[in-house]
C-alpha cells in the first residue's frame, strides 16, 4: 500500500528527458561534464566528467580528500562550481538552489551525521514530509480539518519510512539517543522520505563494525530495488562498495583516476597507488 | 483595580514572549528589537483609536499588521545567510534605535512627549482572551507544517535545506507571526496605559521578553508564557526589590544558563500528557541529551 503510493508520486512527476540516452541502452540519469570547484588555491574537484545510469549504485572512492564529499556539495547546490556543469535528467542544475534540487529528486545523508539531534526519531522524519501538507498558513493557526487530516498521513508516512529501516521501535526516542549506527540509519529514512530519484549516501557505513556494515549493505539495495532507486555511494568500507556497485569511480586529487567495474578497480595498480603509495604498489606490480 | 492591572500586563507581556519564543525558541534566532515590534504596534493602533476614530478591535489588527510589514522589511535582506541568523539580530538593534528616533521626530506622535489621553479599551478580560488566542494560535502554528520546518531549520539549517527546507521562507514565517504578536502586545498595551512615549520601548524592554523566552526554555511555548506571568507578578510583590530588578533578572539568566541552558522546560511543554510523560521519565531516567 505504502508501496503503491510512493511509486505512483514518483511517476507523476516529469518524466526523464530521453536526451541522455546512449544509443538506446540505460538512460543516463545524472553526468558532471568538466566539473571543477577550487577553495582558494586547493583543486577539491578538478575536471571530473562522469554518468550515472539510471537505477545503478555507482560507488565514488578515493582516498582522503579526494574531493567525494565535495562532490555531492555540488550536486546539492550546498557549492556552486567553479566551472564544469552537472546535468540531472538533462537538467542544468547550474545555479539552482539546494530546496529546487530537492524537488527534482535529489537527497542526501552526510558524512557527519547532521540530524536534527533534539527532536524524536519520528519528528526527524515528519519534518521533511512538507509535501505532504501542503495547507496554506491561516488553515494551519485555526488548525483546520484538512490540516488534522493532512496531520495524521504526515505521520502514518513517517512511521512507514522508519519501519523500512527498521527503526519504528524508536519512533519517540530523541534522536541524539539513538547509538552511532541507528542515527545513519535514521538520516537514510529522512533522505527516503523525500522519494528522491538520485540518493547520495556519505559513507553510510562509517563507524559500523562488519556485521552491521554488511546489514546496512542488504538494506540498500532492498531500499534501491523498492523504490526504484539511482544511487552513488561515498563509501571508506571497501567490502561495502564492492558489494553493492555495479560501477565505481575513484577519485584523487579531485580528479578522475580511473572508473570500471568493482573488480577492474581493485585490481588496478593506480587505486592501489593512490590508497596506499608508490611503494606498495610498485610491490605489487612484482 | 491594581492587581488586576498587574494581570493585565503580564498576559500582555505573555502575547510578547509567545511572539518571542516562536522567533528564538523555535526557529532559533534572535531579536534584540521585539520592543520596537511592540512600538509599531502601539502607535499605530493608538494612532488610529486617537486620531481616527478607528474601532478599537480593527486598530489593534492595523497594528498587528504594521508590525509584520515592518518585521518583514528587516528580515528579508538580513535573514538569507544560510547558517546564522546574526545579521537578523545586529540589523534588529538598529531598527529599536530607528523606531525611537522616528517616534521621537513624527508629528503625529507627538514625539518624545509621547501620546497622552488614548482611550482604555484594554481590560484585564480582553487582555487574558487576547493572551489565549494568541497561545492557541502559536500551539497550531508549531504543530503544524510551518512549526517542523522552523524547527528543523533550528536545529540544523545545513540539513533542512538540504532536505528541501526553504531556509528565508521558514524563518520570515516565523518573523512575521512573532513580530505580529509583539505588535498586539503594543497595541493593548497603549490602550491600557493610556499614554505611550517612545522610551517605553527601548533595548530594556526588548532584553526583558528574550529574557522570559531564554528562561522559559528553548523549544516550549508555556515556559516562556510562565517565565512572562513570573517576570511581571514577582517585581510587583517584592515591591521592595524593584530597583534590582534588573540585577535579578541579570542573576537568573546567568543561573539558568550555567545549571539549564535549555531553559527551565527546554523542548518540553505542559498538557495533560506532561505529566504521565513525566512519571515514565522517573522511571526510565533519561541522560542529559546534548545540545
Ligand atoms: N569548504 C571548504 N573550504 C576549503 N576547503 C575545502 C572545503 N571543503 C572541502 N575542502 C577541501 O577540499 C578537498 C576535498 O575535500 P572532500 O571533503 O571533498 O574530500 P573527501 O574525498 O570527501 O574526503 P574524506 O574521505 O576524508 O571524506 C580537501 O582538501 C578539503 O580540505
Ligand atoms: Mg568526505
Amino acid at each position: 500500500m505504502a508501496n503503491a503510493e510512493t511509486r505512483f508520486s514518483r511517476v507523476s512527476r516529469p518524466a526523464p528527458e530521453r536526451e541522455g540516452c546512449e544509443g538506446g541502452g540505460t538512460p543516463v540519469i545524472a553526468e558532471c561534464i568538466g566539473l571543477t570547484k577550487l577553495f582558494g588555491g586547493v583543486r577539491a574537484v578538478s575536471h571530473l566528467s562522469f554518468k550515472v545510469d539510471e537505477g545503478e549504485i555507482l560507488g565514488l572512492i578515493g582516498p582522503n580528500g579526494a574531493g567525494k564529499t565535495t562532490v555531492f556539495n555540488l550536486l546539492t547546490g550546498f557549492y556552486r562550481p567553479t566551472s564544469g556543469s552537472m546535468l540531472f535528467r538533462g537538467r542544468d542544475l547550474a545555479g539552482l538552489a539546494p530546496p529546487a534540487i530537492v524537488g527534482l529528486g535529489i537527497a542526501r545523508t552526510f558524512q557527519n551525521i547532521r540530524l536534527f539531534s533534539n527532536l524524536t526519531v519520528l519528528d526527524n522524519v515528519r519534518s521533511v514530509l512538507y509535501r505532504h501538507a501542503p495547507y496554506g498558513f491561516a488553515q494551519a493557526l485555526i488548525r483546520s480539518p484538512r490540516v488534522r487530516r493532512d496531520e495524521r498521513r504526515v505521520r502514518e508516512k513517517a512511521l512507514e519510512y522508519l519501519e523500512e529501516v527498521g527503526l519504528a521501535g524508536r519512533a519517540y526516542d530523541r534522536a541524539s539517543h539513538l547509538p552511532y549506527g541507528l542515527q545513519r540509519k535514521l538520516e537514510l529514512a529522512r533522505a527516503l522520505a523525500l522519494e528522491p530519484v538520485l540518493l547520495l549516501l556519505d559513507e553510510p557505513a562509517a563507524g559500523m563494525n562488519p556485521e552491521e556494515s554488511m546489514s546496512l549493505v542488504g538494506l540498500i539495495d532492498h531500499l534501491r530495488r523498492k523504490h526504484n532507486l539511482t544511487i552513488i555511494l561515498i563509501e571508506h568500507h571497501m567490502d561495502v562498495v564492492m558489494s553493492l556497485s555495479h560501477r565505481i569511480v575513484v577519485m584523487n586529487f579531485g580528479e578522475k583516476l580511473m572508473e570500471g567495474s568493482p573488480e577492474e578497480v581493485q585490481t588496478d595498480v593506480r587505486v592501489i597507488e593512490a590508497y596506499l603509495g608508490e611503494e606498495y604498489a610498485s610491490a605489487y606490480r612484482r | 483595580m491594581y492587581i488586576q492591572g498587574v494581570l493585565t500586563v503580564a498576559m500582555i507581556n505573555i502575547i510578547s514572549a509567545t511572539g518571542l519564543a516562536v522567533f528564538t525558541g523555535f526557529t532559533g534566532l534572535f531579536s534584540l528589537g521585539h520592543a520596537a515590534f511592540m512600538a509599531v504596534g502601539a502607535y499605530t493602533s493608538a494612532i488610529l483609536t486617537y486620531f481616527l476614530g478607528v474601532p478599537y478591535v480593527l486598530a489593534l489588527v492595523a497594528g498587528v499588521l504594521a508590525s509584520s510589514v515592518v518585521a518583514a522589511l528587516v528580515g528579508y535582506p538580513t535573514l538569507r545567510t544560510r547558517l546564522r541568523g546574526d545579521y537578523f539580530a545586529i540589523a534588529t538593534i538598529g531598527m529599536g534605535e530607528a523606531t525611537r528616533v522616528i517616534l521621537e521626530n513624527l508629528k503625529i506622535t507627538q514625539g518624545a512627549r509621547g501620546l497622552p489621553g488614548i482611550s482604555q479599551y484594554t481590560t484585564l478580560p480582553v487582555a487574558a482572551v487576547a493572551a489565549a488566542i494568541v497561545l492557541a494560535l502559536a500551539r497550531n502554528m508549531l504543530a503544524s507544517v510551518y512549526g517542523r520546518n522552523a524547527v528543523a531549520v533550528r536545529e540544523d539549517a545545513v540539513a533542512a535545506e538540504m532536505s528541501g527546507i526553504h531556509l528565508l521562507r521558514t524563518r520570515m514565517i516565523s518573523l512575521v507571526f512573532s513580530a505580529g504578536c509583539a505588535g498586539l502586545a503594543g497595541g493593548l498595551y497603549a490602550h491600557y496605559l493610556a499614554f505611550i512615549q517612545p522610551v517605553m520601548f527601548t533595548m530594556v524592554q526588548s532584553t526583558q521578553i528574550t529574557a522570559a523566552v531564554v528562561c522559559g526554555g528553548t523549544g516550549s511555548l508555556t515556559g516562556p508564557a510562565l517565565a512572562a506571568f513570573v517576570f511581571t507578578v514577582a517585581p510587583e510583590l517584592l515591591r521592595a526589590a524593584h530597583m534590582w530588578r534588573l540585577v535579578i533578572y541579570g542573576l537568573m539568566l546567568v543561573l539558568i544558563m550555567v545549571f539549564r541552558p535549555q531553559g527551565l522546560m527546554g523542548y518540553r511543554d505542559l498538557s495533560w500528557s506532561t505529566f504521565s510523560t513525566l512519571a515514565a521519565r522517573i522511571r526510565r531516567r533519561t541522560p542529559h541529551g546534548k545540545r
